[in-house]
């Protein structure tokens, strides 16, 4: 029984490190990867490229944290670009319809949009018990399509928006973008939800075995809209961002970021199937899938491999999960046996 | 005598047409083991969902110190002092166990922040309490069916609980896990908790029970405390009929070796598995939840892989095992989970007869419809099935949906027929239509293994009994043997002296 006891143990210690060093798995990839190029191509790392890896990653990390409150919920959210496409166009027009609007009311209206459109997903899903990725489907081309016809060929350029406006996205705080110290703040308080609060750990109970959700006396309903609230909140943020960076905006902004967003969201150790991951490790997806385009660029791999090898990462990733859950249940599978 | 802790009264309750409950009343009192017996089907389960809050009863009362309450959600069941222990634990695996003991109500800091270690404090106690060592902090993932349990157990007690219902707790729990158990059992009965047990283990019930109710078909039809009872009489109020009527199995003289296996063995469910089926007979597999009767079916019919020993259909081994090859060697297998592995809910009842043989049906490539219907009609009569063949097959009573799925194994035409649980869920009627079926098949010479967990019917259907335990054949009993006490010893991996006497010679499985 003792035995039994310590090499229950030993097993379950040898998961949770595995579980633990996902994010520390990613730390080492970023830091290999960079030392590679940087070893073939020394401009890698100089100060202006550094501020254009931040400044790419971050918009897309913003999405990953709304997302990995999805996913960790078994949910899929593909909706989140044709809203910040939406929140993107809409605040520009509020530079150009309301001359010297606040820039700070701007950023909080787009939140407001988005969550307004995240709550139509709310309200599908959570109510009309729509499953998500039918959802968000939906929504995905409706929100687009809408968008299309609202902006219908139209344009906001840098010149329609403040400069203080645009200097979100463009100039740094001790030598990190704002737009990156945004993601930053947003990120610990997502990571201190996620782990400190009870709605938090509510979000890895449904992904994680929505029946015992509901045994638990959690309204499962009411969670799921939650998470498609904040997913639609951050989107809209996202939009408002994306002016800030870009400065220029189309019907077209932010169209196909969400699988990029999916991607790393799943790169960065959060179960697809739910209730397993951190943001943390999510943003650190991020980062790895940015640092490696960066790499094919400073490697002058042709620009058409880039989206092959984001889609390699995709299934390595998940190979080597599925991989590791397997060894696991064999492993428990003669464990717990008697024979 | 105290008062009762929570008292059940005149309770019905009806699925569809189907009638579950008929007028159930029953008390447990503080410091009581109150356990509940029945054959499959007999209203235990539904009767202790009500009592959870996962049901509403149509009619009746439940009281808990003699108020009336109602209770609408599980949650609110807890928060009145009731909780359930379902055989199979209700938990998030990817979380800690002091996690799941307090999802949704976890202490905070004066911050508002989660206090882990409160939490893990507050769970390690309970653990030391009990007796147990575990580590609050590691993830549920990785725990026996048995540690799960007392997670389940712990949680009940943060709930403060004061009537706590084990629903065939012990079924899948190894000895020592059944004794550990039983002591935090005696531990929670001597703090004044009222607890309810839901077993089929009659050795377990009178060990540890003070107050036995037996129901039949929806009704209480014996309760009284212990001294009131015997084994015997609580087997006789549990069956109520003479098992002939219900189980009408010809005696056919067997013939050649249909079946032949040899040594199976699958890493960690099961191994030494040797056994013959020959045609005419009825093999009953019997055993407790978890002895892995299930999974020595899948592996003969193909969908696990072996890692080692021999499969023969009339005394040609398969090779390359796949269920395809099963089902051309002349193996058919009706599965447990009819409504997941069985059938195609949305598909017509012809549909689903004929998707085994569409071969069969097809003209020119395409599935012609006169044929389908021809071979669907021929089987379902066969089968007596109530409803017609064009409706779909989600609309049948389960007892129905069974037929059907033997319809369809049956128009393979098998030389071999696995069934598993092939009455589970289905009122009386269907069941004893089944059990004819079976029986008229055997007698047309097909070999049939039946793998039930319901005793009478294994012993009144079955011409040999193999029974398992923790993955090992432990006994296999001819006819005359094969009483439900010397099953349930085998099963429970007992050496008693039923088993002594009589499965010593054939425990190796051999015959």
């Amino acid at each position: 029984m003792t035995k039994e006891m310590k090499s229950a143990a030993a097993g379950q210690r040898w998961l949770s490190a595995v579980l633990r060093s996902r994010e520390g798995n990613l730390v080492l990839l970023i830091a290999v990867l960079t030392l590679l190029t940087t070893s073939l191509n020394p401009r890698f790392i100089s100060p202006q490229s550094l501020k254009d890896l931040m400044l790419n990653v971050s918009i897309i990390a913003l999405l990953v944290l709304g997302q990995t409150v999805i996913i960790l919920m078994r949910q899929i959210d593909l909706s989140i670009s044709s809203i910040a496409g939406i929140t993107a166009f809409f605040s520009g027009t509020l530079f150009i319809n309301y001359p010297g609007i606040p820039s700070l009311a701007v950023v909080l209206i787009a939140i407001l949009a988005g969550l307004l459109l995240g709550g139509v997903n709310a309200a599908l899903i959570a109510w009309g018990r729509i499953p998500a990725l039918i959802t968000t489907l939906g929504t995905l081309y409706i929100f687009r399509g809408a968008n299309y016809a609202w902006v219908h060929g139209r344009q906001v350029n840098a010149v329609n928006v403040p400069g203080s406006f645009l200097a979100i996205g463009t100039s740094t705080f001790v030598g990190i973008p704002i737009l990156t110290w945004i993601v930053l703040i947003l990120l610990v308080v997502f990571a201190i939800g996620l782990r400190q609060y009870r709605v938090g750990r509510e979000f890895y109970a449904i992904g994680s075995n929505p029946n015992a959700a509901v045994l638990a006396g959690i309204n499962v309903s009411r969670r799921l809209a939650t998470g498609f609230l904040i997913s639609g909140a951050i989107a809209g943020l996202a939009g408002a961002l994306w002016l800030a960076r870009f400065g220029t905006v189309d019907a077209t902004a932010a169209e196909g970021i969400e699988l990029s967003v999916i991607t790393s969201t799943v790169v960065g150790g959060v179960a697809i199937t739910g209730g397993v991951g951190s943001v943390v490790g999510a943003v650190l997806g991020a980062l790895l899938l940015s640092v490696f385009s960066s790499t094919l660029v400073f490697l002058r791999v042709p620009s058409f491999w880039q989206q092959a090898f984001q889609g390699a990462m995709l299934l390595l990733a998940i190979a080597a999960d599925a991989y590791l859950a397997h060894r696991h249940a064999l492993r428990l599978r003669v464990k717990w046996s008697h024979v | 005598m105290s008062q009762p802790t929570i008292e059940l009264v005149d309770i019905y309750k009806s699925f569809g047409s189907t009638r579950v409950l008929e007028g159930v009343s029953l008390s447990l009192f503080p410091g009581e083991v109150h356990s509940l017996m029945g054959e499959n089907g007999a209203g235990k389960s539904t009767l202790v969902k009500i009592v959870a809050g996962l049901h509403l009863s149509d009619k009746g009362e439940v009281r808990m110190n003699g108020q009336e309450v109602f209770f609408r959600s599980p949650s609110q069941a807890q928060l009145a002092g009731v909780s359930v222990i379902y055989q199979e634990p209700t938990l998030f695996r990817d979380l800690s166990i002091a996690e799941n003991v307090f999802m949704h109500r976890q202490p905070k800091t004066a911050y508002g922040w989660i206090d882990y270690a409160e939490m893990n404090r507050a769970v390690s106690q309970h653990m030391s309490q009990l007796g147990v060592s575990l580590r609050p902090d590691d993830p549920v993932l990785g725990l026996s069916i048995a540690d799960q349990q007392i997670v389940e157990i712990i949680k009940a007690l943060t709930f403060e609980a004061k009537v706590l219902i084990m629903d065939e707790p012990t079924a899948a729990l190894s000895h020592e896990e059944v004794k550990r158990l039983f002591q935090v059992v005696e531990r929670l009965r001597s703090k004044g908790v009222a607890l309810m047990f839901v077993s089929h283990r009659l050795e377990e019930v009178f060990s540890i029970s003070q107050r036995i109710t037996v129901m039949r078909d929806g009704r209480v039809v014996g309760s009284g405390s212990l001294e009131e009872w015997t084994m015997d009489e609580v087997i006789r109020k549990m069956v109520g009929r003479s098992l002939e009527a219900l189980y009408p199995k010809e005696n056919v003289a067997p013939g050649k070796v249909v079946l032949r296996a040899s040594d199976l063995r699958r890493a960690g469910v099961f191994k030494g598995i040797s056994f013959e089926v020959r045609a005419g007979e009825i093999v009953g597999l019997a055993g407790l939840v978890g002895a892995g009767r299930s999974e020595v079916a899948r592996a003969i019919f193909g969908i696990d892989p072996l890692d080692s020993g021999e499969v023969s259909i009339n005394d040609r081994a398969l090779t390359n095992h796949t269920p395809q090859m099963a089902m051309a060697a002349g193996i058919g297998f009706v599965p447990e989970d009819r409504q997941q592995q069985g059938l195609v809910m949305e598909m017509t009842v012809m549909r689903n007869v004929t998707l085994t043989v569409l071969h069969q049906v097809q003209r020119f490539g395409l599935v012609s419809k006169e044929k389908e219907r021809e071979i669907a009609a021929r089987w379902t009569q066969r089968m007596r099935l109530k409803g017609h063949i064009e409706e779909p097959a989600s609309i049948l009573s389960g007892g129905n949906q069974q037929k059907v799925v033997l319809a369809k194994w049956l128009a393979t035409q098998p030389k071999l027929l696995i069934v598993d649980e092939p009455t589970r869920g289905v009122d009386v009627g269907a069941k004893s239509e089944v059990h004819r079926t079976l029986s008229l098949l055997a007698q047309e010479g097909m070999a049939i293994i039946m793998i039930s967990s319901d005793l009478p019917e294994v012993i009144g259907m079955a011409d040999r009994v193999l029974v398992m335990h923790e993955g090992k054949l432990t006994a296999e009993l001819a006819r005359a043997e094969a009483t439900e006490e010397a099953i349930m010893f085998a099963a429970t991996g007992q050496t008693g002296p039923i088993r002594d006497k009589k499965a010593k010679a054939t425990s190796n499985g051999q015959s």
